[in-house]
């Protein structure tokens, strides 16, 4: 059983949804990415760690930005390794790393999987679709990693299943057409879509991302029968506000963390 | 085997494939299918041809260069894609491409630019075939390619600068899929070279092949024989690719694809993808590019726009790897002589681009890989008016 898997479990059978917290790393610093992890691992069901990169396509301007910064201070695809393990020693929630391929690729994906192992628990490739990936999946399968693939407003249904087959731990709604990044309101696609795959397959648990940003958006998404909800650019935007000053950031992630956290509860 | 087989499935050997965001994979499905569909269609064909040769004046002369040749001591023979409207090789694609475009129902069209002549020629087919056209342009290139930008929004294209990453054509390319991605239902992205996932390398090239079956026919008619070596600029790859591959099974021509050295190989600012990268996924495709240690995309320089970029067609990768076409680099400097060459000998102002693949022949010549009987034809990509601001800057620079 994975961490993944259980997290869903365990949520499911006390009636709520998945809490699922996005975060870059090495963003403003890698020195400051285990206590802000820590902060929100209070409140997030699972925490999304983004590995920077150069050209990040499927992110809007708060992302990429993200990721310029993480870059400038120094972070590497390797150092995420002994970030895991510095969040581990505090915490014992699911870790899913969000990486581009190419880092991965460039690192060796076996290598990259065993290290992932020691600490990590998912992986999500956004420039991944499930017609390249079979080498991700048989070496994560082969060190315990789940797969986590996105499904589109744009996927056919025949597809969809194809998807949800290469996934595991849990598959990624994208609930809009277009780049991450926090918007007003939630799409009405992304009902459908959620209903489409929860009467597809009952045994992996949908969650859903891309714009959601507000407690509000939260309660909608769990309304509509999702089992769990992802929340990036708004988390990140809050980071780099508070940037400078940890000892706000921190307060104030766990205050925004706690907001969010409370919405999933049916 | 024959190498025009390929691609299989979407990848060129290894090379290829689709590396994009789901939300484009029914995008890229749906393009395939309607170029599969339309490319057959003797309808389709016959429109495509009338445009080529009514609006683009195609076919484009194969001048024999009498003054350069007795200097540098060989045949040579340019392919004016020069003279196609628009200024460069790039309207072959962006008509057949626009055509495909109104087939599939699109209403928008969008796409990246370098050397902005893309852009312009993307511009062009959206204005005669009434389709929304917006263009993404780094700044630095807008900086430097003013005269195109000028053009662009003259037909009625909107031009965004882009200000992210190196603000050049790689940061532009991003920018255009972050469109495409959210657009995707009305927008076809009109990609301008042989790079990008699957179907854009082949459906680039078969559009740009006009370049090669014309240049067979015309060297046929006045040599009597097929040329000893062609040659042509690599930037993504798809004049080269035009020009190349009606040529491909032909072994006793030889094949030179020549990148941007910039200002050398050791000095690390240069385009050389596939002289000095090495393989990895860029913008939706397996190929070479230029990265670092971590595989993060490196910043490009060359002197010209269109050439500075690191990716390189997944195709020109496999050829590479074959042995069947030669890939080297010539500088920004070699490539400004070549220029004045150009329009010193044989009154031709050529582009910057297409000036690295007229200084190679002189190079072919020193080396001895080619002499005075030899016929090499050099694809002129593109004519030079675009690039007279920075020529002048290069100018002053090496003689204040
Ligand atoms: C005149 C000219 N030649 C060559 C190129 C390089 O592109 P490709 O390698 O796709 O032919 C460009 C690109 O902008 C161009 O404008």
């Amino acid at each position: 059983m994975s961490r993944i898997r259980d997290t869903f479990l365990e949520l499911e059978r006390s009636g709520e949804c998945a809490f699922i917290a996005y975060m870059m790393a090495g963003d403003p610093d890698p020195s400051l990415t285990p206590p802000i992890a820590t902060a929100i691992a209070r409140y997030a069901d699972v925490i999304e760690l983004g590995i920077p990169f150069s050209d990040p396509i499927a992110d809007g301007k708060t992302i990429q930005t993200a990721s310029e910064r993480a870059l400038k201070a120094g972070m590497r695809p390797d150092k995420i390794f002994e970030l895991i393990a510095a969040i581990r020693k505090e915490t014992d929630i699911p870790i899913v790393v969000m990486s581009y391929y190419n880092p991965i690729l460039h690192f060796g994906i076996e290598r990259f999987m065993k290290r992932l192992a020691e600490g990590g628990d998912g992986i999500i490739i956004p420039d991944l679709p499930i017609e390249e990936a079979d080498d991700v999946v048989w070496y994560a399968k082969e060190n315990g990693i789940d797969t986590i693939f996105l499904i589109a407003p744009t996927t056919p249904e025949e597809r969809i299943e194809q998807i949800c087959a290469y996934s595991s731990g849990f598959v990624y709604l994208v609930s809009l057409l277009g780049v991450t990044g926090a918007r007003e309101t939630i799409s009405g696609v992304v009902k459908t879509l959620i209903k489409s795959v929860v009467e597809k397959r009952q045994d992996i648990p949908p969650a859903v991302g891309f714009g959601i940003s507000k407690p509000e958006h939260v309660q909608e998404i769990v309304k509509s029968g999702a089992k769990g909800v992802i929340v990036g650019s708004a988390i990140v935007e809050l980071i780099a506000k508070h940037k400078a000053k940890p000892e706000v950031l921190i307060p104030a992630l766990e205050e925004f963390c706690a907001a969010l956290k409370a919405a999933t509860r049916r | 085997m024959h190498i025009g087989e390929y691609p299989k499935a979407g990848k060129f050997g290894e090379y290829g494939g689709q590396f994009v965001p789901e939300v484009l994979m029914h995008a890229l499905k749906e393009l395939e299918d309607a170029y599969l569909l339309y490319g057959k269609d003797e309808q389709f064909k016959e429109e495509l041809d009338f445009y080529l040769r009514t609006f683009a004046g195609r076919p484009t002369p194969l001048y024999f260069c009498a003054r350069l040749s007795e200097l540098l001591g060989t045949k040579l023979y340019l392919k004016r894609e020069d003279l196609v409207h628009g200024g460069a090789h790039k309207l072959n694609n962006t008509i057949g491409q626009a055509l495909l475009a109104k087939r599939m129902g699109k209403r928008r069209i969008i796409a990246e630019t370098g050397a902005g002549q893309h852009g312009l020629a993307t511009a062009i087919a959206g204005a005669s075939f009434g389709l929304k056209t917006e263009i993404y342009m780094g700044e630095e290139d807008i900086e430097r390619q003013r005269l195109n930008v000028f053009r662009m929004r003259l037909l009625g294209a909107e031009v965004h600068p882009v200000g992210s990453g190196s603000r050049t054509l790689k940061d532009a390319i991003n920018e255009a899929i972050r469109d495409w991605v959210t657009n995707v239902q009305d927008t076809h992205y009109l990609l301008g070279s042989v790079v990008g996932p699957h179907p854009y390398p082949m459906m680039v090239r078969d559009f740009q092949r006009v370049i090669g079956i014309e240049t067979k026919e015309q060297i046929l008619e006045t040599e009597r024989r097929l040329p000893d070596a062609l040659v042509a600029c690599v930037g993504g790859g798809s004049n080269s690719i035009g020009l190349f591959y009606d040529f491909l099974d032909d072994e006793e021509v030889a094949l030179y694809g020549v990148e941007a050295g910039g200002e050398g190989i050791s000095s690390s600012r240069h385009s050389a993808t596939l002289y000095a990268g090495t393989k990895g996924v860029l913008h939706g495709t397996y190929s070479y590019l230029l990265q670092d240690e971590d595989g993060q995309i490196l910043p490009t320089h060359s002197i010209a726009p269109g050439l500075d970029y690191s990716g390189v067609g997944p195709e020109h990768a496999f050829l590479k790897d074959m042995g069947r076409v030669t890939y080297d680099i010539v500088t920004d400097r070699e490539a400004l002589h070549a220029f004045e060459l150009l329009c010193k000998y044989e009154g031709i102002l050529p582009a910057l681009e297409s000036a690295h693949a007229v200084a190679y022949v002189a190079r072919l010549v020193e080396v001895e890989e080619i002499g005075s009987d030899d016929v090499v034809v050099v694809c002129l990509s593109g004519r030079g008016d675009k690039d007279v601001e920075i020529i002048e800057r290069a100018l002053h620079e090496q003689n204040p």
